[in-house]
């Protein structure tokens, strides 16, 4: 057992850190209010290497691998939840489906543009009538000649408005349904039929656009199958498998910066005639938090070693988003309430903290599915196939 | 023991009811993005008798008993959070605290125009310093003649930016902490008394809470309300009825939540059948119905305590804490329901999940109203605790 990380991991958590601090933090009420995608940002972290942190790098990536990953995760949501869903959008599920599954030429073509943020991906697998049941998707890939033509829709996509570069799951073969009968295809912005919707009103997350995706007959070359065709729900299901790794980092951050921001608001604020520090009600409250937050931690990261060490993570993966989001969303629930009514006001960060955290408990499967996954892996162990 | 309405108490209902789904559902969403008060609608709730309901016929109000008065705030809340919160504290702070404490001239004074909206309540209490403290307040009342001279900040104050009259506590004896308190009657336009920053909250919004200065806001004796340094049991009243009041908002919250979940599980369709066939709905819905029911049970009992002369601050306080935790945690369940469309401000769920986590912090925290709970278990050992 050696739970020190290796000195470039802690560099590139310093590197990062300071990167928040300075240039994310500050802007990140501005990034909600305005509701403005914040492109200087990303073209920033792009410049920096940080789009490409898990990737090797042939690639264009830094090496950095799934245990750098979710120190970038968390670190970016410990600063703002839209940057950091942005690009866990964009490198967790969206590039990742390319680097698991995408053959050498598409990988060429794409990834080292989308490393250094040049490109933008996204992700699109739900459909208005498939969420958790993602195999129910509708949408349609016929072949004509060597080109592919894609008709249909897809929804709550995450920067599905900035997107340049759209790994989307059709159907190729209806007959055999998104099992056996779904495809991946890297498709271009610029593309013909291809259009996007107005950005989503959400309660949270006002800096992370998200919209619907329309495609009108988008004309898309054999070669840009990601993956193989027919097997493209594995490839995308594998892609949210290890998605839900780094998402857990990313709640961590979230639930380690309402954590700081409970123990500076008890040493600052008296009420009664002392620091409410000296309650026990809010000392309980953050001692709860505390030993959640490195269960947590401990969870993410053992779970990230095990997808660097090629060792399967399926079971953890999930644990890591179930664990992680509904322990964000109760930490920072306990820091609005420490809070009192400025807790809940517009002016300072928890209140935003806790509109943005909520989503967490539903995107990228659900809390729901999660336990679906986790149970699933549990029964199989003792032969029992469940179905959902 | 007889559960049942009387058939005064089921009228009631039924009228607050259709004015609720007729008048206040289809504005909610409105109210919520515009962050604007309804005064129209607020006129239309007073023509109604919604603005003075517990307030004695003799002084323009209804005169309904404590059981109706919790149904309006319910009926309310079902729809508009907003709504229910600006009645509910105009009523329950401000002009329940002149009935019980003002003289027959403030009364006559005040009270009609209350009850007919023409002056909206609210209840100066909260400082920037003193929040579940409020003995701790550093606002001052300086006797001069034959008034006070007023001089402090009060910040989120509920309705602030619409009342026409607000009730003011200020220290007349800042050394005897809570002891030295006295409340008064003060109205918007008196010199000496600004209007400051409407506070932006996370939910809540079309609720105008505001910061109030007073720099040498002379208050004639006639407005004191009760006693010099009388103004500590008239909080404690008011804390009683506002918790009291909440706790209704909170049930009609957590029964507009489960609606809204349980319509969504019916249409879904996920796997090729309604959610509403997924145990993991199944239970986040039973587990809310069980909820209501208990905290229907906690309310009806607490204003039965009020309605029969009965002491009802601690029944109130349990009330309201279970109401406040019940209603988050149902509209979280029905959020989580609604999965992706949850988090969409398109759909309903989002804004009461937003509006309800304000019930956990307005009109006493949670922790303040476990401590009210707590005191009471402990003083029949014969301890008394302190918070």
């Amino acid at each position: 057992m050696n739970y020190d990380l290796p000195p470039e991991y802690t560099a590139l958590r310093r590197m990062m850190r300071e990167f928040c601090e300075e240039e994310i933090k500050p802007a990140a009420k501005r990034i909600d209010h305005s509701g403005q995608v914040p492109r200087e940002m990303l073209q920033r972290l792009g410049e920096l290497g940080f789009l490409g942190v898990p990737f090797p790098r042939q690639y264009g990536g830094m090496g950095a691998g799934e245990i750098g990953y979710c120190i970038l995760m968390e670190e970016l949501n410990r600063a703002s939840p839209s940057v950091a869903t942005i690009v866990g959008a964009h490198i967790g599920i969206g590039v990742m489906s390319l680097y698991l599954d995408g053959s050498k030429t598409l990988q060429d073509k794409y990834m080292p543009d989308l490393c250094s943020g040049k490109k933008i991906c996204a992700f699109a697998l739900t459909e208005p009538n498939a969420g958790s049941d993602a195999a129910a998707i509708q949408m349609r890939a016929t072949l004509e000649g060597d080109s592919y033509f894609l008709d249909g829709q897809k929804m709550w996509i995450t920067n599905g408005p900035i997107a340049d570069v759209i790994n989307v799951l059709a159907l190729t073969d209806p007959a055999l349904g998104a099992r056996g009968g779904a495809t991946v295809f890297a498709v271009e912005r610029e593309w013909e039929g291809y259009s996007t919707g107005k950005p989503e009103r959400k309660m949270g997350l006002h800096g992370s656009p998200t919209s619907l995706l329309n495609f009108d007959n988008v004309r898309v070359p054999k070669e840009n199958i990601v993956g193989q065709l027919g097997l493209g729900f594995v490839t995308f299901m594998k892609t949210l498998d290890i998605g839900r790794v780094s998402l857990g980092a990313a709640t961590l951050g979230g639930a380690q910066a309402a954590l700081e921001a409970c123990v500076r608001w008890a040493r600052t604020r008296s009420q009664f005639g002392r620091q409410i520090a000296h309650m026990q009600s809010v000392q309980f409250i953050v001692a709860d938090m505390a030993a959640e937050i490195e269960a947590l931690r401990a969870l993410v990261y053992r779970t990230a070693w095990l997808v660097d060490t090629g060792r399967p993570f399926i079971k953890e993966a999930g644990m890591c988003k179930l664990l992680g989001s509904e322990t964000a969303s109760r930490c920072i629930d306990r820091a609005v309430q420490i809070h009192g009514a400025l807790g809940l006001s517009r002016d300072f960060p928890l209140e935003r903290a806790f509109r943005d955290a909520r989503i967490s408990e539903i995107f990228e499967g659900t809390n729901e599915i999660q336990r679906i996954v986790i149970a699933s892996e549990l029964m199989q162990e003792v032969g029992v196939r469940l179905r959902p | 023991m007889d559960f049942s309405l009387t058939d005064e108490q089921n009228m009631f209902r039924d009228l607050f009811r259709d004015f609720a789904e007729k008048e206040v559902a289809k504005l909610a969403e409105h109210i919520d993005r515009s962050e604007e008060p309804p005064l129209d609608l607020f006129r239309k709730a007073a023509a109604q008798g919604f603005f003075g309901a517990p307030i004695p016929e003799a002084y323009g109000g209804v005169g309904i008993d404590w059981q109706s008065y919790c149904m309006l705030a319910e009926e309310l809340s079902k729809h508009c959070l907003s709504t229910a919160i600006t009645i509910g504290l105009h009523t329950s702070l401000a002009a329940l605290s002149i009935l019980d404490a003002g003289s027959e001239e403030q009364k006559q004074n005040y009270l009609p125009s209350m009850a007919a909206a023409e002056m909206i309540g609210a209840f100066a209490l909260t400082e920037p310093d003193a929040g579940s403290d409020p003995g701790s307040m550093s606002t001052l009342a300086e006797k001069i003649g034959d008034g006070y001279r007023l001089n402090g900040t009060k910040s989120w104050v509920s309705n602030g930016g619409i009342a026409g009259v607000f009730v003011v506590f200020a220290a007349t004896d800042p050394k005897a902490r809570h002891k030295g308190l006295t409340a008064f009657i003060v109205e918007k336009d008196t010199p000496g008394l600004t209007l400051g920053y409407r506070e932006p909250t996370m939910g809540l919004r079309g609720l105008d809470i505001r910061t109030m200065y007073f720099e040498d806001c002379i208050v004639p004796e006639a407005n004191r309300l009760g006693a010099e340094n009388g103004g500590w049991p008239i909080i404690l009243r008011a804390f009683d009825r506002v918790r009291l009041t909440l706790a209704a908002v909170s049930l009609g919250a957590a029964e507009a939540s489960l609606a809204l979940g349980v319509t969504f599980a019916a249409e879904r369709k996920q796997f090729g059948t309604q959610i509403a066939h997924k145990q993991a709905i199944q239970n986040y819905v039973a587990d809310a119905a069980v909820d209501i029911e208990a905290l229907r049970g906690l309310v009806r009992h607490a204003a039965w305590l009020a309605d029969t002369g009965q002491d009802f601050g601690r029944a109130a306080s349990m009330a309201k804490y279970f109401g406040a935790r019940a209603a988050q945690n149902i509209a979280n369940k029905m959020l989580q329901t609604h999965g992706g469309y949850g988090f969409s401000d398109e759909y309903a769920i989002s804004r009461y999940y937003r509006d309800v986590r304000a019930l956990r912090v307005l009109g006493g925290t949670d922790e303040i109203q476990r401590y009210v709970v707590a005191r009471a278990a402990f003083e029949e050992k014969g301890i008394r605790i302190q918070p």
